[in-house]
């Protein structure tokens, strides 16, 4: 397979380089700086794309790619994937679903604990020697709060089977009702908002769920409210969010990813009831492995011509 | 029963002196120029005591109030009362209970959380601008790793029952073994970090368990392991921890209680596998609350000849 040309569009494990460089020809794209000239020279031997949350495998990319035939992606989210195209030209998609539902979950519930209780800035209060002067604050308890999901797919169920363990009431959104399920469905993120303490965005990123937190939904949720996200930025409308953190319309949030990654609106760096996380949700090096080796075995079995292990397409 | 004098020990809740104020004559000998004079003009009319983890009810105290006959503490932890003199002379000995155990294990999981996926170290990485550098190390996963818990009281229980939600199996040491179906018993603690990732101490504070983790348990857990102390800072020897931590022998630790608070070995503050918090665990809004009515309603029931709602003597 050491013919086989795979494209990796940025970097995204270490150890996933050294094992793709092991079995195939790894074209690493951000070594290239000329792109168009790259694509023309080399874009007939690649037949695979790996991509990930950061850069993915959108139209253009596809479309330069005349002998694509699998994009695999380092990620369980499918929206830097121009899936249309892939389907219309019968392009397969592999992603790398349940190995990260653990570790993105955990961190949902470590935001709304550093959130909520303040740990963050309980440790900076330590750290700088205020201890001395005084007691910290008092915060906000976690235990028995009523928590909403949106989104009640793996990584939304791990999410409350954790907050359960705390007592806490479940709710949920999702684009059905889910009729196994024992948790409580609103038909609406408004409604869901106006009857839980801790919202958590835990859906997938699609036309439809783009903004699904504005500012209908965070007023609803209120200046006792948290919003958790763990999904993907474009879900909240961030500059709805930062003037409601501003003013006061909201309580406060825990974020691991936002609309324009790496930038993070300055504005949040000087509140102290939000927690901001560089999109670490999947970021442990056991899960890192676990994704990187669902890559490697989902490109194997396409080229060896056996069932991809996790398809979308 | 506004003559009943009752002495508090220092601050520890405004709304807890409100309301002692408003049933009782409240000594708050903070206020008072001296201390020991204030103490000595009004031994007599004292006959409860209101401390807390910070100053309690120790030998002293209680030897020059005559007329005491009961010690309402504003914890749930003993070790600042002098509980033999108290049972000597009688008098009664109330605690907090049960109304903190939730948001001391959630402080214990929180802990843990902040720890191995570094959520404090990523918050700083966010707000100095150096995502924008590049992205955040691989940290190390929570979920499914084998949790030790030093006492499975109602906060050992607690943090186990939590823990368990992440798929973590628990063991435990304890005074006696439990009748509990999936928590393995280790008679004693160095088996029982040998055996654990994520070693978490939550036992009372007494003779026998003062630096109950010592050089010899920290070895056990060893460089990829965690200790979490939510119990109180003696149950570990610090300047140990603190070696340990400084020359890899131990992987990270969580604190929210030290031996000589407020007072923290500034040689921790450099390390990013710490997470250090200012003595926090029961204190949200919430709890406070219902520690500081519980002191009030063991206070009047104690003055009305009616059944103490938490007695310990």
């Amino acid at each position: 397979m050491e013919a086989i040309g795979v494209l990796m569009t940025c970097p995204m494990s270490l150890y996933l380089e050294q094992e793709l460089d092991r079995r195939f020809k790894l074209f690493r794209f951000w070594n290239f700086p000329q792109k168009k000239e790259f694509l023309r020279e080399y874009s007939p031997s690649i037949q695979a794309v790996v991509g990930n949350a950061t850069v993915g495998a959108d139209a253009d990319l596809i479309d330069s790619l005349p002998g694509l035939e699998i994009v695999a992606n380092f990620s369980v989210g499918l929206d830097k994937v121009d899936l249309e195209k892939c389907r219309e030209k019968a392009i397969r998609v592999s992603n790398t679903p349940d190995v990260l539902t653990e570790d993105v979950a955990d961190l949902a519930i470590g935001l709304i604990l550093a959130t909520l209780r303040r740990i963050c800035e309980s440790d900076r209060y330590v750290r700088t020697g205020m201890w001395r002067a005084g007691d910290f604050k008092l915060t906000s308890k976690f235990s028995g709060k009523s928590v909403g999901i949106i989104g009640l797919g793996r990584i939304g169920l791990a999410i409350a089977k954790r907050a359960e363990a705390f007592g806490c009431p479940i709710s949920y959104y999702s684009r059905s009702r889910k009729p196994d399920s024992k948790y409580r469905y609103f038909p609406s993120v408004v409604e869901l908002a106006s009857n839980c303490s801790i919202l958590v965005v835990a859906c997938p990123l699609t036309n439809e769920t783009h903004h699904i937190i504005n500012r209908q939904v965070i007023d609803a949720l209120g200046p006792k409210g948290v919003l958790i996200n763990i999904g993907r930025g474009p879900h909240v409308d961030e500059p709805e969010l930062v003037s409601a953190l501003q003013e006061g319309r909201l309580g406060g949030a825990g974020l691991d990813v936002f609309e324009h990654e790496p930038e993070v609106p300055e504005q949040l760096f000087g509140l102290d009831n939000v927690v901001l996380t560089p999109h670490v949700g999947s970021g442990t090096i056991e899960t890192r492995k676990a994704m990187a080796d669902l890559v490697i075995g989902n490109l194997e079995a396409h080229f060896l011509n056996k069932p991809l292990l996790t398809p979308v397409v | 029963m506004e003559k009943i004098g009752v002495w508090m020990t220092c601050p520890m809740s405004s709304y807890l002196e409100e309301q002692i104020d408003k049933r009782f004559g409240l000594f708050r000998p903070w206020q008072a120029s001296s201390k020991h004079d204030f103490l000595r003009e009004n031994r007599n009319s004292i006959r409860a005591v209101v401390g807390n983890t910070e100053f309690g009810a120790d030998s002293e105290l209680v030897d020059s109030l005559p007329n005491l006959e009961i010690v309402s503490t504003y914890s749930v932890g003993l070790d600042k009362i002098d509980l033999r003199k108290c049972e000597e002379r009688g008098i009664r000995v109330t605690n907090t209970p049960d109304v903190l155990t939730d948001d001391v294990a959630d402080v214990a999981i929180g802990l843990a959380l902040a720890t191995m996926r570094k959520i404090c170290v990523c918050d700083r990485y966010v707000r100095s601008g150096l995502w924008k550098n590049g992205n955040f190390e691989l940290t190390t996963k929570f979920s499914g790793k084998s949790v030790g818990i030093i006492g499975l009281g109602r906060i050992g229980s607690a943090i186990a029952k939590r823990a368990e939600a992440f798929g973590c199996p628990i063991s435990y040491n304890s005074r006696s073994e439990k009748p509990h179906p999936n928590y393995k018993y280790y008679s004693n603690v160095v088996d029982l970090a040998k055996n654990s990732q994520i070693l978490i101490v939550a036992c009372c504070l007494t003779e026998e368990t003062r630096h109950i983790v010592n050089r010899e348990v920290i070895n056990a857990l060893g460089s990829k392991g965690v200790i979490v102390n939510i119990g109180r800072g003696p149950l570990i020897d610090e300047p140990e921890l603190v070696s340990a931590l400084l020359e890899g022998r131990l992987g990270g630790a969580g604190l929210d209680v030290f031996e000589n608070e407020p007072e923290v070995p500034k040689e921790l503050f450099g390390l990013e596998n710490v997470v250090l918090l200012p003595h926090v665990g029961s204190d949200s809004v919430e709890t406070c609350r219902a520690m500081a009515d519980l002191v009030i309603r063991n206070l009047e029931a104690y003055f009305r000849s009616k059944p103490l709602l938490t007695p310990v003597i």
